[in-house]
Formats: C-alpha cells, sequence, structure tokens
C-alpha cells in the first residue's frame, strides 16, 4: 500500500508550495511553543511547569517536523486515487495500532500493581506517586483511553477508508489526531502521578489537558467526516454509524463534563460550574456515556466490520444493525443515574436510570445476536481460528455484561451490591471480556492486512493467548463476585440487638484471599498481552506476502 | 422556580416522549421497510468485496 509521498508525482516543473495545513500548523505550534515558555515561566507548580514544558518541547518537535517534511516530501500531495484505485493512507492506523500495543501492556501492568497493592498495602511503599490513589486513574486511563483509544483510532481510520473505499482526508490532520491524541496520554498520565487531578471518574485530566483533547477530538470528527463526505460506496456502512455516533457523543460529554474554570492560566487547578447534586448526575451522564459511547459504540464498529471480514460472511441482519444501533444511541444516553441510587438524587431520576438501564438489554442482546450469527455457516472457523474465537467469545462476555449491568441497575439488587468489588467485576467482565478480547481480535486480523502479511506470525501463540487470558478473565471476575456480595452481606449485618455485627476493617480483612486470586487473573491477562505482543512484532518482522511467494495458507491451530 | 421546573418536567415527561417514540418508529419502518431489502443486503456484504 503506498505511503504518504510515495505517489506518482509528474516532476512537470510544478513549484512546490506550503499547504494551508502545513502553514497554519506551523503558525500555530509556533504561538503554542511562546505561550506554553511563557505559562512554564510563571507557573504557581513545578508539576504545572513540567506539563508547560512538556507541551514547548512537542510543539517545537511538531514545527521542525512540519518543516522538514515539507522540505523533503515531492511538489504535489499524494493523490486520492491511483490508476483508478483508492490510495489509502494507512501510516497513521500503524502508528495507532502499535501505540495500542504499547499502552495495553502499560496499562495492564499498572492494573496487576494496584491490584498487588489492595491485597499488600505495604506496596504503596509510602511514596505518593505510587500510591493506590494515584496509580488507579492512571491504570483507568491508560485501559481505556489509551489502549482503547489507540484502538478505536486505528481501527476507524481502517474501517471508514475500507468502507468508503475513499483516502482519509486531511493530509497533516490524521497525523495530528493520532500523535496529539497520543500527547493528551502522555500529560493525563504523569499529571495523575504528580497529583493533578479534578477527582472526577474517568475525567479526571484538568482543564489544560481537557482544552488540548477539545482540538484534537474536533480534528478527529472533522477527518471522519470528510472522509466519508469523499466516499465513492453510496451506502455509509454501519460501522461507520457507529464510529460517528462515539466521536459525537464523546465530543458532547467531554465538554459537558469539564465546564471548569481555571484559577489563573498559570495554574492547573480548577473549578466546574456545576454544583452538588447537578454536577453528581452531570458526571455519571459522563461516565456512564463514556461506557455506553466509546466502550460500547465504538468496539461495536470494530465487531460490525472485523467479524465479517475474518469469517468471510456478510452481516447477518443488516436490519437488525440498524434497529440496534438507533436503539443503543436513544436508551444509554438516559442510564446514567443508576450510578447515584439512593443518594440526594431525586427518585425520580434513580428510577429513569434504573428503567433505561433495563431496556438497554434489548438491543444489546440484539447487537451480541447479530454478531453471533455472522458465523452462521462458519461455524467450523470458531473450532479452527482462534482469532474468530477471541473475537466470538468477545461478543458472548458483552452479552453476558450487559446482562449484569442491567440486573445491577435494579435498585433492590443495587442495594447490595454497590460500592462493592461486584461492580469493579462486573466492569472488567466488559473490559477485558468484550473491549480488550475484540481489540485483540481486531489487532491480529489488523497487523497482517496493514504490513501486508498472509497472517499473524503464530496462530499457536494466538491460541495460547487466548486460554490464558481467560483463565485470568475467570479467575477475575469470579473473585470479584464472591468478594463482592460477601463484602455486600457483611456491611448489612445486623446484631440482635441492632449494632452493625462487623466493622469495617473486618470486611476489609475478609477481601484478602479474593484480591489475591484477582490479582494472579490479573498477571495471566497480562502474560496473554505479552504473547500478543511478540506474535505481532515477529509478524511485522516476516517477509511480506508477495515476497514469501507460494508459501502454504497457514496451518490452523487445532481446537484445545 | 418550582413552577418552570414542573412546567419543563411535563413537557418532557410527555412531548419530550411522543417525539422520541416518533422517531424511533420512523426508524423501525426504515429499516424494516421491503423496498430497502436489496439495498441492505448489499450492504451486508459490504466489507467482504475487495477492492
Amino acid at each position: 500500500m503506498a505511503q504518504p509521498g510515495s505517489g506518482t508525482v509528474t516532476s512537470g516543473g510544478a513549484s512546490k508550495k506550503l499547504s494551508f495545513g502545513e502553514g497554519g500548523m506551523a503558525g500555530v505550534m509556533a504561538l503554542l511553543t511562546i505561550l506554553s515558555i511563557t505559562v512554564a515561566a510563571k507557573a504557581f507548580t513545578a508539576e504545572y511547569a513540567f506539563h508547560a514544558y512538556l507541551f514547548a518541547l512537542g510543539a517545537i518537535v511538531t514545527l521542525f517536523a512540519v518543516i522538514n517534511n515539507y522540505v523533503d516530501r515531492p511538489a504535489t500531495l499524494p493523490p486520492l486515487e491511483i490508476d483508478g484505485k483508492p490510495n489509502y493512507n494507512f501510516a497513521p492506523v500503524k502508528f495507532a495500532t502499535i501505540a495500542a500495543l504499547f499502552w495495553g501492556i502499560a496499562g495492564f501492568l499498572v492494573g496487576v500493581v494496584i491490584a498487588f497493592q489492595l491485597a499488600f498495602p505495604m506496596l504503596n511503599f509510602d511514596l505518593p506517586w505510587i500510591a493506590f490513589g494515584r496509580l488507579r486513574p492512571l491504570h483507568t486511563s491508560a485501559v481505556i483511553f489509551a489502549f482503547g483509544g489507540n484502538v478505536l483510532l486505528a481501527t476507524s481510520f481502517y474501517v471508514v477508508q475500507r468502507t468508503c473505499r475513499a483516502r482519509l482526508a486531511g493530509y497533516l490532520a490524521p497525523w495530528f489526531v493520532v500523535l496529539g491524541y497520543n500527547f493528551f496520554i502522555v500529560i493525563a498520565g504523569t499529571g495523575y502521578l504528580l497529583g493533578i487531578t479534578q477527582s472526577k471518574e474517568y475525567a479526571e485530566p484538568e482543564w489544560y489537558a481537557d482544552l488540548w483533547l477539545t482540538v484534537v477530538w474536533v480534528t478527529y470528527f472533522l477527518v471522519f467526516l470528510a472522509t466519508i463526505w469523499r466516499r465513492k460506496e453510496p451506502h455509509i456502512y454501519v460501522a461507520n454509524w457507529f464510529y460517528l455516533a462515539f466521536i459525537v457523543t464523546i465530543a458532547v460529554l467531554h465538554l459537558g463534563n469539564n465546564a471548569t474554570i481555571p484559577v489563573s492560566l498559570f495554574s492547573p487547578k480548577s473549578y466546574i460550574v456545576w454544583s452538588g447534586v447537578q454536577d453528581a448526575m452531570v458526571q455519571w451522564w459522563y461516565g456512564h456515556n463514556a461506557v455506553g459511547f466509546f466502550l460500547t459504540a465504538g468496539f461495536l464498529a470494530i465487531m460490525y466490520y472485523f467479524i465479517p471480514k475474518r469469517v468471510n460472511r456478510p452481516v447477518y441482519s443488516y436490519r437488525l444493525s440498524i434497529i440496534h444501533f438507533w436503539a443503543l444511541i436513544f436508551l444509554y444516553i438516559w442510564a446514567g443515574p443508576h450510578h447515584l441510587h439512593y443518594t440526594a438524587l431525586p427518585d425520580w431520576a434513580q428510577t429513569l436510570g434504573m428503567t433505561f438501564s433495563i431496556m438497554l438489554w434489548m438491543p444489546s442482546w440484539g447487537g451480541m445476536i447479530n454478531g453471533l450469527m455472522t458465523l452462521s455457516g462458519a461455524w467450523d472457523k470458531l473450532r479452527t481460528d482462534p482469532v474468530v474465537r477471541m473475537m466470538v467469545v468477545s461478543v458472548a462476555f458483552y452479552g453476558m455484561s450487559t446482562f449484569e449491568g442491567p440486573m445491577m441497575s435494579v435498585k433492590a439488587v443495587n442495594s447490595l451490591s454497590h460500592y462493592t468489588d461486584w461492580t469493579i467485576g462486573h466492569v472488567h467482565s466488559g473490559a477485558l471480556g468484550w473491549v480488550a478480547y475484540i481489540s485483540f481480535g481486531a489487532i491480529y486480523c489488523l497487523v497482517p492486512w496493514l504490513w501486508n502479511k498472509r497472517e499473524v506470525y503464530s496462530l499457536k501463540l494466538v491460541n495460547w493467548h487466548f486460554w490464558i487470558s481467560t483463565l485470568g478473565i475467570v479467575f477475575y471476575i469470579s473473585s470479584m463476585w464472591v468478594a463482592g456480595i460477601l463484602q455486600g452481606l457483611m456491611w448489612r449485618a445486623y446484631t440482635s440487638l441492632g449494632f452493625l455485627e462487623y466493622s469495617f476493617i473486618e470486611t476489609v480483612e475478609a477481601m484478602h484471599p479474593f484480591y489475591v486470586i484477582r490479582a494472579i487473573g490479573g498477571v495471566l491477562f497480562l502474560a496473554g498481552a505479552l504473547l500478543m505482543a511478540f506474535n505481532i512484532w515477529m509478524t511485522i518482522r516476516e517477509p511480506e506476502a508477495e515476497e514469501a511467494g507460494d508459501r502454504l495458507a497457514p496451518a490452523m491451530a487445532p481446537a484445545q | 422556580m418550582n413552577e418552570t421546573y414542573r412546567a419543563f418536567a411535563e413537557f418532557a415527561q410527555t412531548w419530550g416522549l411522543l417525539y422520541f417514540v416518533g422517531i424511533f418508529l420512523c426508524v423501525l419502518v426504515y429499516a424494516l421497510s421491503p423496498k430497502r431489502k436489496r439495498e441492505f443486503d448489499e450492504a451486508a456484504r459490504l466489507p467482504l468485496s475487495e477492492d
């Protein structure tokens, strides 16, 4: 596949001109450098100054990269088509794929560390930078936004080009999105370790990081939309609808939940404009829709492209996919209040959240059935192809956790489960089982396609990855079920005299064995991901498919 | 404040509900209409056709 700049260029004396994008980017980066250095010089705290210097460094590097690229590139920008075929732009997709692998392993590793910290608190070492309270948001952001986000960037930029049969819009813009997003991750992550947070779950980054993400995200939206705009295919494939819903909704959620006023340009601290229970409601409107639109809609888009592609079967019911899409969009946005059962939130709002959560069963299971039934006529692949197995198990986990979630949103169940480890178990059956597995499956498909290889280096290793991490997930969620229910029952146990039967510390002590089992589950999951990284590394190093010549089709790993 | 709140809530709970149900019915008609069967059957195969 042609890289940007390698397209056929006629040297018909065309004089090279700085494009609007290049000039604009260089100008903005120059201004950002000056601004960042000013802020760094006058910053109220050393941590904030560090971030300002990071911004300055990033801006300078970008400025040089843009100018350097301009000097080296041919006079004309890469063509949209070569010989009537779309000239796809896969370089940013490759970058995001590798970044996803890197952040995935980093995020899983931090998860393992904090799991051991919960089992053995001395592992906090009394150091503020690696205390559980700082590492926990590092873990959640690394797996959701860094790993999941890069998977979504990579697959969305791939799928939108393929299903629209059009080159990705923009010359620098796709790179700005991918690199700018990863820069945001670095700012967010280092901020947590240094103690910069606005203490909103899944929305911890402070105002300046939020502003930067807004710019990146709007660019992402425009690149995606402009690519759809120039499509050759009249129909907009359903996966693109899911991606678009994910991009638009995340933008709205991000703006609503981060409506803050900074103390000063020179301070990292800001205050939210919402107060009290309204703030709580906005936070969980954001928080639950981060689950609904980031971790669900975006990854459903992956399901709707990669499963049909891998098993070489059409989507089971395209009509169902349309109904699935709209029902999901309509219902998810109202489910947030179930995070605030038995709080100061008005009762009717709690009931509304519960009702919509229960209604979500329907689209969720409709989608699950659609994904699974896409295999009809190709069920044997479940036995022979471990990548398909991974994606199918992922859809099964999607079904399981979207059954568990509505059940937990019922007030009576929630009175037992709320604030316990059951919630953590539920989140991880969704995050490890659904989100991570569909991502792994997509990466195993995507890497050979992008680097022009027949197949991944070893399907046997994929099989090992699958079984090791499945065992890890089972350890994780089953230990958390037991821990959570035990915890909930201990908290609500009364003696015959009406006193609480257990002190809080007794309930904490009772959790120890389950925390150890959970940590072991995490180690297994991390081990699986390391196998994957090795497999992907070897795949990229393999000779290209054409050079490999008459190599035989890859041997399928047997079912075990 | 209370009056405004009540009026707003009442509007949302009646007309808002009808509005959303209405849109969703349109979606159902669009998705299930036999006229579009061929278009959707082709769309379902979209990822499979290579260029």
